[in-house]
């Protein structure tokens, strides 16, 4: 069984169809890389993944949850999916080790020492050991984003979501953070993420899929999606992309 | 019969400066507990509470303090349920107080970006625990020089509580006045004396302020 299932979903804002009928399922283990055009729905699917965003129609099941139906424990879905998002979105008032330790403190309710191990293990993880007791302003942008994806792990997620989490990085410091994907990746974690960066998508992911207008226009292994698009959307979407 | 103005008569303003203080504590304390609860309703998802308690907070904002003082005072007894001066300045002075905090205080939440409550919302917190561990901690910073320079105006307008009786600085110094007839001097005490509690408070704010933003700062 698949870990994650979006079958036919359709998400309006207002009368404005964001996703018009998506369909996806997400194997575990698997890395799906989405890509597409500012604003054909790639945030929107991720955010409705998680339960960020609530859908119109369709169905969404995470595990054994579907998120969509009415009374749906999404605490619980939350804990077993992470999101890391393009402007990190650090607590500014908390030092690191409490960022990463706050949810589980208080969500999972894990004792103050076990929070803090966890904090130390997934900050080594995210090669940042050395700045448990920094505040987010006094890093920078690539290890805040490094920061923010140690927070989600903390939580022990089956599933990560990351929406352009190099987006907003000076072009020198996207490197260390796809490093952490990587790794995060060689280590089985199941991953959605929408990316601009086709290089590490087509080293990286298993399965690629290009979103257009709300609906999955096109999708294929990342070995053979890159060199032979089927739709003209595709390729002239590649052709922008890769100059 | 006019009598002069001596250091007794300030002993006597400071003694009824009391009387300000305690109004402006009571008043500050009452306003706070029904300020707070009308901010999370004010946050709060469920829309008619937020309503009732957007229509309190209009009500009071849009009316004088005066008219409350009289509402609690005489109109209350008016129909059958007189109240001590001191009960009728309190609930006046509570109630609004409870309406200019609750303002300022979801000004100061709402000026916290909405990703905050997201990322909050992302690792499964609830909403009474993004408020406490993550937007409260953050807001109150901003909402300390507002809610202090509000507890200056309260203190400051329990003056008009004169006009239902309640002795207070403002009031002692009218009395003192006319036994002593020294306007001037008379006055010139009492707004001494305003200035001597009010500054304080303004010096204490900024201090506060300085030292929160300080304290994120190390690290
Ligand atoms: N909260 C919202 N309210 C109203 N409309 C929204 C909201 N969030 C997104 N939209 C709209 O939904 C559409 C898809 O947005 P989305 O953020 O999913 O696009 P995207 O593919 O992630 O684009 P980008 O590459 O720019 O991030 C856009 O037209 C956007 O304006
Ligand atoms: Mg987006």
């Amino acid at each position: 069984m698949s870990l994650v299932a979006c079958r036919d979903v359709v998400k309006r804002f207002g009368t404005n169809t964001v996703l018009d009928g998506v369909s996806l399922e997400v194997a575990a283990g698997e890395i799906v890389a989405i890509i597409g055009r500012s604003g054909s729905g790639k945030s929107t699917l991720l955010r409705c993944v998680n339960g960020l965003e609530a859908i119109q129609d369709g169905s969404i099941r995470v595990g054994d949850t579907t998120i969509n139906a009415p009374g749906a424990d999404l605490r619980a879905v939350r804990q077993r999916v992470g999101i890391v998002f393009q402007s990190y979105n650090l607590f500014p008032h908390l030092t690191v080790e409490k960022n990463i330790t706050l949810a589980p403190r208080v969500v999972k309710k894990i004792s103050d020492r076990d929070a803090r191990q966890i904090a130390s293990d997934v900050l080594a993880k995210v090669g940042l050991s050395e700045k448990v007791n920094a505040y987010p302003d006094s890093l920078s942008g690539g290890q805040q984003q490094r920061v923010a994806i140690a927070r989600s792990l903390a939580m022990n997620p089956d599933l990560m979501l990351f929406d352009e989490i190099t987006s907003a990085l000076d072009p020198e410091l996207v490197g260390e953070v796809l490093k952490v994907l990587e790794a995060l990746a060689s280590q089985g974690m199941t991953m959605m993420l929408v990316t601009h960066e086709m290089g590490f998508a087509r080293r990286c992911a298993d399965r690629v899929v290009f979103m257009h207008q709300g609906k999955i226009w096109e999708q294929g292994s990342a070995a053979t999606f890159f060199d032979n698009p089927k739709t003209p959307e595709l390729t002239s979407f590649l052709s922008a992309v890769l100059h | 019969m006019i009598r002069d103005f001596g250091l007794i008569d300030v002993g006597y303003l400071m003694l009824a400066a009391r009387w300000t203080l305690l109004l402006a504590a009571i008043a500050f304390v009452g306003g706070s507990i029904a300020g707070l609860l009308l901010t999370l309703l004010r946050v709060q998802p469920f829309a008619p509470l937020r309503w009732v308690a957007s229509a309190w907070i209009l009500i009071v904002q849009g009316t004088p303090l005066l008219a409350w003082l009289f509402v609690f005072y005489f109109g209350l007894a008016l129909i059958g349920f007189p109240i001590s001066t001191w009960l009728a300045v309190i609930a006046a002075y509570s109630l609004y107080a409870s309406a200019y905090l609750a303002e300022i205080w979801r000004g100061a939440l709402q000026s916290i970006p909405r990703q905050q409550w997201e990322a909050g919302s992302a690792l499964a917190l609830g909403f009474l625990e993004q408020l406490q561990h993550v937007i409260i901690p953050q807001a109150i910073r901003i909402a300390i020089p507002p809610t202090v320079g509000f507890l200056v105006q309260l203190i400051k307008n329990t003056s008009l509580a004169a006009v239902i009786g309640f002795v207070e600085l403002t009031r002692e110094g009218q009395l003192t006045n006319a036994s002593t007839f020294k306007p001037f001097t008379v006055f010139i005490v009492v707004a001494a004396i305003y200035f001597a509690i009010c500054f304080p408070l303004t010096q204490l704010s900024r201090n506060l302020e300085g030292r929160l933003h300080v304290a994120r700062r190390v690290s």
